[in-house]
């Protein structure tokens, strides 16, 4: 078996419930969670619409799966990186979306933001350095 | 001849939006739905042009669709109307005809 730890970047680019993507998305990253592996998540376009917070599902009849985002961190998924041109042109700032963190075992439990805001430039960069992008 | 016209696809991804406000003639209804009402909220990249749209067709948005994606009622672009499902069915039935853009 081959200790090669490969970079792994989701990419999201699809808005929730419309369209089957997002939750797929999901559960491929919490099933990939499960191999030691560095993960990144990353949302761009449309896909930023998945961590708005607030969403409730009960006047369609479909399962709100956003309070999953939330339990990221504890699969030790700590990089999610935000475009900040996508959320712009939707009209949409950081505190529209969920606070989501993960726990530093090395710093006494603390709690640390997992989201980080990144320019577009930013994004290319680190699609760049990813060795194996899936794309949602 | 009226008619309602429906979108159910985000207008940052793809064209349906244009397409039927394009094609929607003077007074008739449009209905955003699913995907379709991100477009009906504040600050967007197409906000100018859904308040343009206003001046010529009736906006309208599925309340159980923005609720589901987080969005509440007052991020929604004055002078387009929330609708709830029931309200669905009466512009559905007012209207002579259903036109889907996918």
């Amino acid at each position: 078996m081959s200790e090669t730890i490969k970079q792994f970047l989701y990419l999201n680019r699809k808005a929730p419930y419309g369209t089957i993507y997002a939750w797929e998305s999901l559960e491929v990253v919490l099933i990939g969670a499960a191999f030691d592996q560095d993960v990144s998540l990353a949302f761009v376009d449309d896909g930023v619409y998945q961590l708005t917070k607030g969403q409730d599902t009960a006047g369609i009849g479909m399962k709100n799966f956003s309070p999953t985002y939330a339990a990221l961190g504890d699969y030790e998924v700590k990089k999610i990186f935000v475009e900040r041109e996508s959320l712009e042109e939707r009209g949409l700032s950081l505190d529209d979306l969920q606070h989501l963190v993960w726990e530093d075992e090395d710093d006494d439990y603390a709690e640390k933001d997992s989201i980080k805001l990144v320019s577009r430039e930013e994004m290319t960069a680190i699609m760049d350095d990813a060795d194996v992008v899936f794309s949602f | 001849m009226s008619t309602l016209h429906t979108v159910n696809k985000s207008p940052f991804e793809k064209s349906s939006l244009d397409a039927c406000l394009a094609h929607a003639g003077t007074g008739a209804n449009v209905l955003l739905l699913e995907d379709g009402v991100y477009a009906a909220t504040t600050g967007t990249a197409v906000e100018q042009r859904m308040k343009q749209a206003l001046d010529s067709v009736k906006l309208f948005v599925l309340g159980p669709d923005l609720m589901a994606r987080g969005l509440a009622e007052d991020r929604v672009i004055q002078g387009i109307t929330v609708v709830d499902y029931a309200g669905f069915v009466d512009l559905a039935a007012e209207n002579d005809k259903v036109q889907a853009w996918l």
